[in-house]
C-alpha cells in the first residue's frame, strides 16, 4: 500500500499545484532558517577528537595573584613558561605536551620565489601521537630532539605541496626566519573544529603550517603568536627574564587514560602547587583544574549564549511556519471531503486514509526539506559574506546535517499533517456522497 | 439476507429534530431487485445510506446476513462495506484524476488483493460493462453512460452480495439509462442483489419489488403493478 499511498500523494500534489507550492515554501524557509542557525552551532559544538576526548585533559595550575581572588575565582587559561616545564620535566602523564603559537617567515630554496609567513606550533614530541594526528610522510620527532634543540620540523599538506611540489620532503631542508630545519614529517589533512588544543588564539581558527620542538623556539627567542598575561613586574630585561617571570602564555594538556590517572596527576599538581608556594610563588588557594576536552569547550563557552538564543529563534520561526502549514493543509484536506468520502464508502479505514494523508503530508515535507537545504546553502554562504574568513569553518555542512535537514523537514510536517488528517478522516461519507 | 425492524433515525440541530427514518421495517432476500421510491424528503437516502453502513441509526435492529451490524467497529463497518455492499451513485463519483483501471481498483485495494489478481478483476468487470478498451481513460473522457459504467464496474470488481443504487440512471438520458438499467439487470440474473433509491417510474417498473416510503416509513411493499399513482 506504501506505492500506491505515494502516488496519490503525489497525484493531490499535482492537483493544487499552488497550494502545494505555498506548504513546500512554508517548510522549505522555515527549514532553511533553522538549518543555517543549527549548521554554525552544530559546527561550532561538535567533539573535535571523539576517539579520546575523555582521555585529553587541559591542565590549569593557578600561578595567578591572590587580588581579586575568591571562591568562585577560575584559574588562568594558561601556565607559565617555568610551570610548564616543570611539569614537562615531571612527566606524570601517561603523554603530556606544552605548547605555543609562534609566525616564522619560510624562505623557499627557489630564487624566484618570494618568502612568507607561516603559523607555526611549538611544541613536544607527544603532541603527535596525543591528538592523533595523521602522517602523510615520515613521523614526528622523538624525545631526543626535544632535549637537544634540534631543528627539526613536521610541514603541514598544504605547506609541502606549496615548497615540495607535495613530493615526500622527508630529509628535506627548509629555512625559517633564517634558521635551517630539517623536514621529518609530513601531515595529511587535519582539522579539529574547534581547534580545542589552543582556544586562546580563534576556537575555529585552522590548525598551524608548521611543528617544531619548542625547546628550539626558546633557546632561539622566536617571537610568540597568541595572549600573554603578567602579574608581576618582570625580575629584568630581556627574554630570559620573561621565561623566568609570573606570565602565563603556554597551553599544556596531559593524556590521562582513566579515572585513576586523573586522580594522581590532579593530585600531583596539588603537590607541585604546594611546593611552589614553599618557594613563595601561587599565591592563591589551591585552585587548580583538570577539565578534558568536552568540559573544556564547555567552559570556554565557545558556543557563544547568543549563538544558542538565535537557535531557538530559529526554532520559532519554524514552529511559525509549520503553523501556516497546518492551516494550508487544513484547507487542503478538507478540499477533499468528496474523495475521502468515497473512499470511506468503497471500504478504506480511517487508518488507512490517515497513513495515506500523513504520507502526502510527508512527501511535502520532503520536497521542503530538499528546497530548505538550498535555503541553507544561501543562509551560510550569507553569513560567510557577511563576516568573512572568521567563520569560514563554520559554514560547511556535512552528511549528517543533511540528513537532518531532511528528516526535520519530513517530521515537522508529519506533525504538521495530524490535526488536518485527523479531521479529514473523521469526515461523515454520507454527507459527502451525495454532494459531489 | 438485509432485515430492518423498527429502525430509526433522527437528525438533531439545537434547536430543530428531524425523524429521517420512524419504526421502519423491511426484508429484503436474496437475488432480489427493490425499487425504493417516495417523495423528497420521505427518508430513502438515509435508507440507503444506513443499509450500506455510510450511517449509523438510533434504535432497531438491522441485520445483515444475520449479523447485528450496529455492534460492529468503525473499522468492522469499513470491510462490511468493502466485501458486501457495492455502491453506484447518481453522479458516478469518479476520481477525476485517476484513469479508469485506477478507479476501479480503488475498494480492491483496501480489501488487500495481490497485484494479478486486482489486474484479473479489474479486466474482467470492464469487459462485463463494456469498457475494457477504455481502462486508460480520464473519467472527463468518458460520456455520462460510460462514466456510470464505470462505477458500475467499480461497484461489481469486490463481487459484492448486494449493490445500492441511488439515482443510477438520474444524471442520464434515456437512451443511457435503458443501456445502464440493463446492465443492471443483467448482474442481477447472476445472483446479486439490487436495492435502487429512484425517482424514475420506467425504472422502478423493472424492479422485482417495489417499496415506497411516506415520512420515514414503508407504506407500500408490492409489485410494480401496484405503484401508487403519486410516485409514478
Amino acid at each position: 500500500m506504501l506505492g500506491y499511498y505515494l502516488k496519490l500523494g503525489w497525484l493531490s500534489i499535482r492537483r493544487n499545484p499552488i497550494l502545494s507550492g505555498l506548504m513546500v515554501a512554508a517548510i522549505a524557509v522555515g527549514i532553511g532558517a533553522c538549518m543555517t542557525i543549527f549548521t554554525v552551532n552544530y559546527v561550532m559544538g561538535s567533539n573535535p577528537i571523539p576517539q579520546k576526548s575523555d582521555q585529553l585533559y587541559y591542565v590549569q595550575v593557578d600561578s595567578w595573584d591572590a587580588n581579586g581572588f575568591d571562591e568562585n575565582s577560575e584559574p588562568v587559561d594558561q601556565l607559565t613558561y617555568i610551570d610548564a616545564m616543570n611539569l614537562m620535566e615531571a612527566g606524570k602523564a601517561f603523554r603530556q605536551v606544552a605548547s605555543h603559537r609562534t609566525g616564522l617567515v619560510l624562505e623557499p630554496t627557489k630564487e624566484d620565489e618570494r618568502p612568507f609567513l607561516v603559523d607555526v606550533r611549538s611544541t613536544h614530541t607527544d603532541f603527535f601521537p596525543m591528538f592523533d594526528l595523521p602522517f602523510l610522510y615520515g613521523s614526528g620527532w622523538d624525545d631526543s630532539a626535544d632535549k637537544n634543540q634540534d631543528q627539526v620540523v613536521v610541514l603541514s599538506r598544504e605547506i609541502n605541496e606549496r615548497v615540495f611540489g607535495g613530493r615526500d620532503s622527508v630529509g628535506e631542508r627548509v629555512t625559517l626566519s633564517g634558521l635551517n630545519f630539517r623536514v621529518v614529517g609530513v601531515i595529511d589533512e587535519w582539522f579539529p573544529v574547534p581547534k580545542f588544543y589552543d582556544l586562546t588564539n580563534g576556537a575555529f581558527n585552522e590548525p598551524e603550517d608548521l611543528f617544531i620542538p619548542m625547546s628550539v623556539s626558546t633557546a632561539n627567542e622566536l617571537p610568540r603568536n597568541g595572549n600573554t598575561n603578567c602579574w608581576k613586574e618582570l625580575d629584568g630585561d630581556g627574554f630570559k627574564a620573561f621565561l623566568a617571570g609570573e606570565c602565563v602564555w603556554i597551553q599544556f594538556w596531559a593524556e590521562l587514560r582513566n579515572e585513576r590517572e586523573r586522580d594522581e596527576y590532579l593530585a600531583f599538581m596539588n603537590a607541585y602547587a604546594e611546593q611552589q608556594k614553599e618557594l613563595g610563588r601561587f599565591p592563591r588557594p589551591l585552585n587548580n583544574r583538570l577539565r578534558n576536552v568536552t568540559e573544556w569547550l564547555e567552559h570556554r563557552e565557545v558556543v557563544e549564549e547568543d549563538a544558542q538564543v538565535m537557535l531557538w529563534l530559529s526554532l520559532m520561526f519554524l514552529a511559525v511556519c509549520l503553523l501556516n502549514t497546518i492551516g494550508l493543509l487544513l484547507a487542503k484536506f478538507m478540499g477533499k471531503s468528496a474523495d475521502i468520502g468515497l473512499r470511506r464508502a468503497l471500504g478504506a479505514t480511517k487508518g488507512s486514509l490517515f497513513v495515506q494523508h500523513l504520507m502526502e503530508s510527508a512527501m511535502i515535507g520532503l520536497a521542503g526539506g530538499v528546497l530548505g537545504l538550498g535555503l541553507t546553502w544561501l543562509g551560510l554562504r550569507g553569513i560567510e559574506i557577511l563576516f568573512g574568513d572568521f567563520v569560514q569553518n563554520l559554514v560547511t555542512m556535512d552528511w549528517v546535517l543533511v540528513l537532518l535537514a531532511i528528516g526535520l523537514a519530513i517530521v515537522s510536517a508529519l506533525l504538521a499533517g495530524l490535526y488536518p488528517t485527523w479531521r479529514a478522516c473523521n469526515i461523515a461519507p454520507a454527507s459527502q456522497l451525495k454532494t459531489q | 439476507m438485509l432485515s430492518m425492524q423498527n429502525v430509526a433515525k433522527i437528525y438533531r440541530t439545537d434547536t430543530v429534530e428531524t425523524h429521517a427514518l420512524r419504526a421502519f421495517s423491511m426484508d429484503v432476500s436474496e437475488g432480489e431487485v427493490v425499487a425504493v421510491t417516495g417523495p423528497s424528503g420521505s427518508g430513502k437516502t438515509t435508507f440507503l445510506n444506513i443499509a450500506g453502513l455510510l450511517e449509523t441509526f438510533d434504535s432497531g435492529v438491522y441485520e445483515l446476513d444475520g449479523k447485528d451490524v450496529s455492534r460492529l467497529s468503525d473499522a468492522q463497518r469499513s470491510g462490511v462495506r468493502n466485501e458486501k455492499i457495492g455502491f453506484i451513485f447518481q453522479s458516478f463519483n469518479l476520481i477525476p484524476d485517476l484513469n479508469v483501471f485506477d478507479n476501479v481498483d480503488v475498494p480492491l485495494r483496501y480489501r488487500g488483493f495481490k497485484g494479478a489478481e486486482r489486474k484479473r478483476r479489474i479486466e474482467h468487470v470492464l469487459d462485463t460493462v463494456g469498457l475494457g478498451s477504455r481502462s486508460k481513460h480520464l473519467p472527463s473522457q468518458l460520456s455520462g453512460g460510460q462514466q456510470q459504467r464505470v462505477a458500475i464496474a467499480r461497484a461489481l470488481a469486490g463481487e459484492p452480495r448486494f449493490l445500492l443504487a441511488d439515482e443510477p440512471t438520474g444524471n442520464l438520458d434515456s437512451q443511457m439509462a435503458a443501456s445502464v438499467m440493463g446492465l443492471l439487470t443483467e448482474i442481477n440474473r447472476n445472483g446479486t442483489t439490487i436495492i435502487m433509491v429512484t425517482h424514475d417510474p420506467s425504472l422502478a417498473g423493472q424492479a422485482s419489488r417495489n417499496i415506497y416510503i411516506r415520512d420515514g416509513e414503508v407504506s407500500e411493499d408490492s409489485s410494480a403493478e401496484t405503484l401508487p399513482e403519486e410516485a409514478a
